[in-house]
């Protein structure tokens, strides 16, 4: 049975506001047969040190990337995974996470190449729940496995690979990273030096819009209005067009891309989950230095 | 693995803790020295002691006293990011005691004796072993 969308107003001016549930509406739900809630963070132990009661931990790295390949678990390794946190088909999945949901949304971009009907991300994750004065706790749930069917995953849709990138120059690009990134200063996040690639800069053509941009101080998404004025009127992209979006390994992108998906309704949007770390290493792919998007060669 | 002979003893038997358990009990025992990292009081280490290590993605800092040939490691890591703070709490507990030299002795590879590979990633274990080659070089650094 479908669980009720949040038709709260703040969220109504959204493209798609069932994507989006607040914390409040999570308090009130929570426990409803049929959904679950999972949560997706940077730190692997973070869900341990305490969670929304009832919620399950989903791990970006150890759960959704094939242990060996770099890529996603196939069909049956997703239904696998499904099944052991006791999700079925027809579940509504919630996923929030920490970092401004980074990692949710990430984990919320991975479903999605299953096409798991209903996932929604929770508005403000983690920060907001805890903000609230949610509950928290130490308890792990222990669910009962579900039959999920193995599903294969579409990659046509909502991924972009190095070749389409190479094919789509010219057409709207989105870097997401620091501007230190992007003009090539650094080949890594503030921080995060052991996901470098051997060269810095940016794909060229691509213009610089930190993911931060579409995120208040409070990690919630901005709203509507701010995300047109920013995206279609700032920055002139046109929501009929395809648009890619890409960061350093894609989670930072994989918000963007939720962004210009579900809150802006954007037709075509794909997140490129090589990013930088790929493109940054591969040989003779082009790349452009500095402040401005540069040209394709 | 043969360095894991020359293992301190100390960290030895944090090593066959981990290796004791199954896999996800490891994650609740790196969570346990999570909470256990012991708190350094303010005005214990001056502000520019503290040495960032860079190869965390959290923000980590290591401080290290050493006099003649006692030596002690301190850590501050913050709650929102466990992963890191028990490791650091790892080597804070695991060194607790040891000379600098037996420290300086440490296999480099400590912690990938721990068999969290699989747990928490290879990239995040990269985090630890960044601590301890600065744990190393502050020591290495305060005997000149």
């Amino acid at each position: 049975m479908p669980v009720p969308f949040d038709s709260s107003p703040d969220l109504s001016e959204y493209a798609n506001p069932e994507r989006l549930v607040g914390v409040e509406w999570l308090a009130a739900h929570a426990g409803t047969p049929g959904l679950h809630i999972l949560e997706s963070n940077e730190d692997i132990l973070l869900y341990d040190t305490g969670h929304i009661p009832g919620a399950i931990k989903i791990d970006w790295h150890t759960e959704l990337n094939d242990p060996v390949v770099r890529d996603y678990v196939d069909g049956a390794g997703f239904a696998a995974l499904m099944q052991a946190k006791g999700i079925s088909r027809d579940d509504t999945v919630v996923i929030y996470g920490d970092k401004s949901n980074w990692w949710a949304a990430y984990a919320l971009w991975v479903f999605t190449l299953f096409g798991h009907p209903d996932v929604r991300l929770l508005n403000g994750g983690r920060d907001a729940w805890v903000a609230s004065g949610g509950e928290m706790t130490r308890e792990i749930p222990h669910p009962t496995p579900s039959s999920y069917p193995v599903i294969q995953r579409d990659d046509t849709q909502i991924r972009a690979f190095k070749e389409d990138v190479l094919a789509h120059l010219g057409k709207p690009l989105i870097d997401v990273r620091s501007p230190e990134e992007y003009s090539g200063e650094r080949t890594h996040m503030p921080a995060y030096p052991e996901e470098g690639a051997l060269r810095g800069g940016h794909i060229p053509t691509a213009k610089s819009i930190p993911w931060a941009r579409a995120a208040n101080e409070d990690s919630t998404f901005r709203n509507a209005e701010e995300l047109r004025s920013l995206y279609v009127e700032e920055q002139g992209f046109d929501p009929n067009a395809e648009v890619i979006t890409y960061c350093r390994i894609g989670e930072r992108s994989s918000h963007t891309w939720f962004v210009m998906k579900y809150l802006l309704g954007f037709d075509s949007v794909k997140n490129y989950d090589g990013s930088w770390t790929e493109w940054g290493s591969a040989v003779r792919v082009p790349i452009h230095t500095g402040t401005q998007p540069g040209e394709v060669s | 693995m043969n360095e894991s002979a020359a293992l301190p003893a100390s960290l030895a038997a944090i090593r066959d803790d981990f290796l004791a358990l199954e896999v996800p009990d490891r994650l609740q025992l790196l969570l346990e020295y999570s909470d256990s990292l012991p708190e350094v009081l303010e005005g214990t280490v001056e502000e520019d002691h503290w040495e960032r290590v860079e190869e965390c993605q959290s923000p980590v800092f290591i401080s290290v006293l050493v006099e003649a040939e006692a030596v002690e490691v301190m850590a501050q890591a913050p709650p929102e990011a466990p992963t890191t703070r028990g490791f650091a709490s790892i080597l804070v507990h695991g060194l607790k005691g040891m000379t600098r030299q037996e420290i300086l002795d440490t296999p480099p590879d400590f912690p990938l004796q721990l068999g969290l590979q699989n747990a928490v990633s290879m990239l995040r274990l990269r985090g630890m072993s960044g601590m301890l080659w600065r744990i190393k070089r502050q020591i290495q650094e305060s005997s000149v």
